[in-house]
């Protein structure tokens, strides 16, 4: 099912959450929604949903307006943050509740609904939990009982509200692979909202990146990762550097000295972004960017270390190999290998 | 969700107990409490029992064989089994709007169902007498109509609600805020209309809380003194409750007699803890399970 967002703004008492959002989502694709809290993200989700009413504009499932439909009517699947599993009731009730409470004429039958749930619980690889209550199970357990739920009603569109966010690390990782199994098995069109990039980048086939209210930018992970659209999600997104430099005739300056980085940038300040490993280090610095190493430290495989640079406030972070021999107060010269850059605002 | 317990790092730490007071202060302060226990609540709950049997059993018995003291028990239960449920409806659905929703205006309905708990049950039971004695404004009215409010059952049904209502709905405005919206909105998204979602999840949710705040409720609706004696007049075998007739009794100094009743009374507190205590055992699991109240 295609789910299109048109132009849709939402305002909680007069504060606006969301800002003129448009989104298109093909049948079958597993969109991330990614931003920090507060940047409208689970708004826009519930928006999806029908959980809140958009102030303007409109939500089409298909080529039909869901906006004009209640929250039953659009048949989603909805996982929320903390499960929202219903305590009095055991797993198998909790996972066939959306089909008892269908109206009489679609609702299937006693044994039929144990089945189907069954089914489900076997699927989400929960088997012989049934008769548990919520409280007598894990985070991970409660997880995929509430992916069950949802999944029972047969709905055209999942959502998933921070799926992960109350697990720790490695259940974290675990489910994140097997919420992606489940997706290519089922085909759902499935919408999760998240503040972890890594989950974003890992799981989804699309990733929209949303800052207070907009969307910065939708893309494949490679996309958002590799050509960054705005400062906000260079540095939103992996590791991040940036440095002050001022354009001249469409060339890069760094404190007089010319970069051999072109843009076609007007003449003025401007930032330049780029990964701290994703760098060559150079022997001469002509051409390059020079600065004396304050701080080193080793990351993983590699060393990240704090260079001074001269006619830039703020030390400049870059990653060299581990066995580099430099050490504080070393000079050391590099040129990124990918690079934008975005007028200073 | 247990809290996980936390870690004790000093070894020799575990042998020691959560409290540190001393023994003598220990026992101190639990006698302390134990003979407020006995002094305020056991008691005077013995000496209603002692009181009524006095005289011994047929005595006692015979008090409630009387006509009058019938009428009175058949009074009060009628009453309560009309105020009660009004009042389950009326607190279950303030308390839904007041949790659940969001308007303007809520913190007025808020403190206004506060009101009977703030006012003093004979200020409520004279609103009744202003509002529909021949003196009124709606008295002539009634009068006309041939509907008699005051000094009669409706009077009493409605001065018994007023001063009963926000039992439920207090017991229930908390726990419904504690739980939030999501169970609700869960339910909503499973494609649940808003009946299904208030009986297959709000209500089992709230149903401890709402059976304490229905014993409380019928505890007092019941035992009223105040309110019911401005509006019923006093009419023996009419409109005297249980409450009323234990008044006129002691005042006759027909004290066996007003014990006797005053015990009925009181047996009624106890079968209310009673039922409580085995409804926690019966459901005792399920309970722990929900986390409940």
């Amino acid at each position: 099912m295609d789910v299109r967002v048109s132009g849709v703004r939402k305002e909680f008492d007069r504060f606006p959450a969301l800002h003129d959002v448009s989104l298109d989502i093909n049948s079958g694709e597993l969109i991330a929604l990614l931003g920090p809290s507060g940047s409208g993200k689970t708004t826009l989700l519930r928006l999806i949903a029908g959980l809140e009413t958009p102030t303007e504009g409109k939500v089409f499932f298909g080529d039909e307006d869901a906006s004009l439909k209640s929250v039953q009517e659009r048949n989603v699947g909805f996982v929320f943050q903390h499960y929202a599993l219903f305590r009095h009731m055991t797993v198998i009730d909790n996972v066939g509740f959306g089909l008892k409470v269908r109206p009489g004429s679609s609702r299937p039958s006693k044994d039929e609904i144990r089945r189907r749930s069954s089914e489900l619980l076997d699927f989400v690889q929960l088997s012989g939990l049934e008769k548990r209550y919520p409280a007598q199970l894990s985070g991970g357990q409660r997880q995929r009982v509430a992916l069950a739920r949802a999944m029972a009603i047969e709905p055209r569109v999942l959502l998933l509200d921070e799926p992960f966010g109350a697990l720790d690390a490695k259940v974290r990782k675990e489910l994140r692979r097997w919420l992606r199994e489940i997706h290519d098995k089922t085909k759902h069109t499935t919408v999760f909202v998240t503040h972890d990039q890594d989950e974003a980048l890992e799981l989804a086939d699309r990733v929209v990146v949303m800052s207070q209210g907009r969307i910065e930018q939708i893309g494949t992970p490679d996309e958002v990762y590799d050509r960054p659209n705005s400062p906000f999600v260079y540095s939103f997104i992996g590791e991040s550097s940036s440095i002050g430099v001022q354009i001249k005739n469409g060339e890069l300056r760094l404190d007089g000295q010319a970069l051999s980085i072109s843009s076609d940038r007007p003449d003025g300040e401007a930032l330049l972004y780029f990964r701290p490993h994703d760098v060559d280090l150079i022997e001469d610095s002509n051409g390059g960017i020079a600065g004396t190493v304050v701080a080193s430290r080793r990351v993983g495989a590699t060393r990240r270390i704090e260079l001074r640079i001269a006619g830039v406030t703020d030390h400049v972070e870059i990653e060299i190999p581990a066995d580099h021999p430099a050490t504080e107060t070393s000079r050391i010269a590099f040129r990124p290998k990918h690079w934008r850059v975005f007028p200073k605002s | 969700m247990a809290l996980e317990p936390v870690q004790v790092i000093d070894p020799t730490a575990t042998a020691r107990h959560a409290t540190t007071e001393r023994r003598t202060a220990r026992f101190l302060l639990t006698g302390i409490a134990l003979v407020f226990l006995a002094l305020f609540l056991v008691l005077p709950l013995v000496s209603v029992f002692v009181e009524a049997f006095r005289k011994g059993p047929a005595e006692y018995f015979a008090a409630f064989s009387e006509p009058d003291a019938q009428a009175a028990i058949r009074l009060t239960l009628l009453v309560a089994s009309i105020a009660v449920p009004l009042n389950v409806v009326f607190g279950v659905v303030a308390a839904w709007a007041i949790a659940k929703f969001e308007f303007k205006g809520k913190a007025f309905l808020t403190t206004l169902i506060d009101l009977p708990f703030s006012v003093s049950p004979v200020i409520s039971g004279l609103v009744y007498v202003l509002l529909f004695s021949s003196q009124s404004a709606l008295g002539p009215w009634l009068k006309s109509h041939g509907i008699e409010i005051l000094f009669a059952v409706p009077g009493i049904v409605l001065a018994t609600m007023f001063v009963t209502f926000p039992f439920v709905a207090r017991e229930l405005i908390p726990l419904m805020q504690e739980q939030g919206t999501t169970d609700e909105e869960a339910a909503l998204s499973l494609g649940a209309n808003g009946w299904q979602t208030f009986w297959h999840v709000t209500l089992p949710n709230i149903k401890w809380g709402l059976l304490y705040g229905v014993l409380l409720c019928n505890a007092r609706a019941m035992g009223e003194f105040g309110a019911v004696s401005v509006v019923s007049g006093h009419i023996r075998g009419l409109t005297n409750t249980m409450p009323l007739h234990v008044e006129i009794l002691y005042n006759e100094y027909n004290f066996v007699a007003a014990f006797a009743v005053a015990s009925l009374l009181a047996l009624l507190a106890l079968v209310t803890l009673v039922l409580k205590t085995l409804l926690e055992l019966r459901y005792g699991a399920e309970l722990r399970a929900v986390g409940g109240h």
